[in-house]
């Protein structure tokens, strides 16, 4: 057993933090984040460059071939700081849902693309219902033809308004299977698991409209994805009808882990800052680090970012060996760094006083990503419920 | 990073599994859980023995070198033998101030006679220790210990007094902060003891705790003689020594606690399915679910960032101030769990061994009672925020 990362993993951990803090410092975020896009061409192409966007990928394809635990360290270093722009929707949401379900011939002419930076991909699953599970999938899927038409509404669709392609999830029938047993016991004897599919939208496909929403974390783009009559031939449905949720499941587990790991970035760095602040603020004539009102709240911040950490990096390594309990370690690191990124990021408001409360400090810039992303892939409330079904509560 | 074990490691964790399962004794837990009805003595009897049993199976000091009675392996495997105890609910280890703070301070500190001495005697049990830190007058604020050694001869005489000291009245043996210089700087007159507790002049008054229970005590030193063989890491230096005992302990408790709290888990989990609420087991209580989820997670939490921890010693790096921060979540965890059995129980809880109505005979209210020493032993929850404050984040002393 050896719970650190190995030298090559600190060399991407140094390469990336340099990358980032040159590239992406708090004045490049302020003025991304303003912008509709929330990325450049320029930084976009030096992101591709760095070959993150084909991290996960297979050399086939145009990728690195690397695991979730390589992952996970450039996600904290994005996270750090709180990276704008297509990157998770690209690589974890549309890229890997393609990798996942994708047939051999969508990857191939995807994900060479997406590795090397060319096209940016998303995903869109949920609906105004704002349901994780299954059942939360109603978007229709009509037979025509060899083909399908799509009716229907998606939202929270991260950077749907720059991806080249999105994947819709829709529903192809309402279940016709007995359930099967899974998150959410399905009513009146049928699995919603069943029937679910996924499709494969290119931009400008007709009747695809996307709707930019202004949101809370400036930084994040979501959007409404609106489907009137959709018609897509069946190249576009990925894999098997009806059989998209598993891989659909694997896919957002996946993008939690990641996810985590952002937040575990971002709650070190707001840390970081609360303790140098701390160290130089004077009041009543000594440093506010002094005060053990302050000082004991830096040690429980310690606590909250070293324990995320610890339970995130088990959660990709479960995704990385495909271990039975893998489901169980992403709704744990979900539970947990969602209730510890928001305790964190509101600890560094409060230590910094007023100018924590400004627009001008970094502070808020972490305060709403931690906020959004609690609620991104289910709040801890959710997985905790998920948690005591997996271990049989 | 890699969680799986080696084929040498799953060979061993086989090997403490089916020890285990062999001769783990039947039903103890029932029988002989604290806050039962049986006698203290009976309780450290029944102890004493299990560990002298793990000892000469080889499962006792599975880190310390070969020549001081340990078996000299990593910590890996202590991990993987501290996992099979909580699987197989194994008893306690009694001698654990030993195992835990003054075996691993003498071999870091000790003479090569020392440690030919006393580590081995304390694996098989036959010389429990306790330690002697503490005093009325000085807790938190350790240094400003008043105990005095002075030398006469080839000796020392200590007089003062110890107090909260745990399971003395069973100890051969007292790890001594005293005072050897009292005109030094508070944290450097102080010198390291292994005092003898069958010295004359040493007496022990049990104090009862706020659950009933005499498991601390007073000690009183009058003219005690220790020879001078017994300073353990030089004169004047036993701030030094006794701060990385406390590192240990924390440490150890890491290891242990781990442990525990997956037991006591385990326990609490069981008294939800059997507990009734509205009709129905409280374990399909929304609400409920909820804080066992919890739970369940704070107690993963605590294996991995311990495991990480344990990563870092087998590089070879020393335990650190980040000791503070594993035994703080403990404390934080335990208290809950026991607070949620409690809640379980309702106006139950309110009912003590005795009673035929009393839940599991009223063990979880003795455990709940002593969850509260967890934020006070070992140092307060107070002074393990201080020391991450201060010695892992570096803000200034106030
Ligand atoms: C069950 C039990 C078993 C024990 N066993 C042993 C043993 O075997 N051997 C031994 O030597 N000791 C033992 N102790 C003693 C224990 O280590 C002390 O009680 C502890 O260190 C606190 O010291 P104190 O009781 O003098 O409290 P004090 O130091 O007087 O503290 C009182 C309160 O003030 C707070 N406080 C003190 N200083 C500060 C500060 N600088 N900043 C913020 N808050 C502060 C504390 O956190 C606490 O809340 C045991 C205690 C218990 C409860």
């Amino acid at each position: 057993m050896n719970f650190g990362f190995n030298e090559e993993q600190d060399l991407l951990r140094s390469t990336a933090r340099k990358f980032l803090d040159n590239e992406c410092a708090s004045e490049t975020v302020r003025k991304l984040m303003d912008g509709p896009e929330g990325m450049t061409p320029d930084l976009w192409k030096k992101i591709a460059e760095q070959g993150w966007t084909g991290l996960i990928f297979p050399d086939e394809h145009g990728g690195m071939g690397l695991g979730f635990v390589d992952l996970v360290v450039l996600m904290e270093e994005m996270g750090r700081s709180v990276l704008p722009g297509p990157f998770f929707s690209t690589v974890l949401l549309g890229g890997l849902a393609i990798r996942e379900a994708g047939t051999d011939t969508q990857k191939k002419s995807w994900l060479p693309r997406i590795s090397s930076g060319e096209a940016r991909a998303t995903l869109a699953w949920m609906e105004p219902s704002a349901e994780l599970g299954a059942r939360g999938i109603t978007l229709q899927a009509a037979a025509k033809g060899t083909g399908f038409t799509l009716d229907g509404t998606k939202l929270f669709v991260h950077d749907a308004h720059t991806a080249d392609v999105i994947v819709v999830a829709a529903r192809t029938s309402s279940g016709q299977n007995p359930p099967a047993g899974g998150q959410n016991p399905p009513a009146g004897g049928q699995d919603p698991e069943d029937g679910v599919s996924l499709f494969l939208v290119p931009k400008g496909t007709p009747g695809m409209s996307v709707t930019l929403l202004p949101t809370m974390d400036q930084t994040r783009k979501l959007c409404e994805v609106e489907l009137k009559n959709v018609v897509l031939g069946a190249e576009a449905l990925m894999g098997q009808a009806g059989s998209g949720w598993v891989p659909l499941a694997r896919v957002i587990d996946r993008a939690t882990v990641a996810l985590c790991a952002e937040m575990c970035g971002g709650a070190q760095k707001v840390l970081e800052m609360t303790v140098e602040y701390a160290k130089i603020r004077q009041a009543f004539g000594r440093p506010i680090g002094s005060y053990q009102g302050v000082k004991h709240k830096a040690a429980d911040m310690l606590v909250d970012v070293e324990n995320s950490k610890s339970i995130t990096y088990y959660a990709a390594w479960a995704m990385d060996e495909g271990v039975p309990e893998g489901q169980l370690a992403v709704s744990m690191a979900k539970a947990y760094v969602s209730d510890a990124y928001r305790r964190v990021s509101g600890a560094g408001i409060q230590l910094h006083g007023g100018i924590g409360f400004t627009w001008e400090h970094d502070l808020h810039l972490y305060f709403k990503r931690a906020k959004g992303s609690e609620f991104t892939f289910g709040d801890a409330t959710w997985h905790r419920e998920r948690v005591a079904q997996l271990v049989n509560l | 990073m890699d969680f799986a074990l080696t084929p040498e490691q799953t060979s061993f964790r086989d090997e403490v599994r089916s020890w285990l399962a062999k001769n783990l004794p039947k039903d103890w837990s029932n029988r002989m859980r604290v806050g039962s009805d049986v006698p203290r003595p009976e309780v450290y009897d029944f102890l004493r023995t299990w560990q002298r049993k793990m000892y000469e199976a080889g499962f006792m000091g599975l880190t310390w070198p070969k020549d001081y009675g340990g078996r000299g392996l990593t910590f890996m495997e202590e991990m993987i033998l501290q996992e099979q105890i909580a699987l197989a609910k194994a008893p306690p280890v009694l001698n654990i101030l030993a195992i835990g703070m003054a075996g691993p301070t003498i071999i870091a500190y000790g003479t090569e006679e020392q440690k030919r001495r006393y580590p081995a005697k304390m694996l098989s049990c036959e010389e429990i220790w306790c330690q002697g830190y503490s005093e009325p007058n000085s807790g938190s604020d350790l240094a400003s210990l008043q105990t005095r050694a002075e030398k006469v001869g080839d000796h020392y005489v200590v007089n003062g007094q110890k107090v909260w000291t745990s399971i003395a009245q069973q100890a051969d043996w007292m790890m001594l902060l005293a005072r050897t210089d009292g005109t030094a700087e508070k944290h450097k007159g102080i010198t390291y003891f292994l005092l003898d507790m069958h010295s004359p002049g040493v007496a022990v008054k049990p104090l009862k705790q706020l659950t009933g229970d005499d498991e601390f005590n007073e000690v009183y030193f009058d003219n005690v003689k220790v020879p001078e063989a017994n300073i353990l890491g030089g004169l004047n230096n036993g701030w030094a020594v006794g701060m990385t005992t406390l590192m240990y302990e924390r440490l150890a408790l890491g290891f242990g606690l781990q442990v525990r709290l997956r037991i006591a888990l385990d326990g609490l989990v069981d008294l939800a399915k059997r507990t009734k609420k509205n009709g129905a087991p409280a374990t399909q209580d929304p609400n409920v679910r909820q804080k066992l989820a919890q739970m369940w997670i704070d107690t993963e939490v605590f294996k991995y960032t311990g495991a990480r921890a344990i990563t870092k010693l087998l590089k070879g790096e020393l335990p650190g101030p980040e000791a503070s921060a594993g035994k703080m979540m403990w404390v934080e965890g335990h208290q809950r769990l026991q607070e949620l059995a409690m809640e379980l129980q309702g106006p139950y809880s309110q009912l003590g061994r005795g009673s035929r109505w009393a839940v599991d005979s009223g063990v979880w209210q003795y455990s709940y009672l002593r969850s509260r020493a967890n934020s006070i032993e070992g140092g307060t929850t107070e002074i393990q925020k201080n020391i991450i404050g201060e010695r892992v984040l570096g803000l200034p002393k106030g």
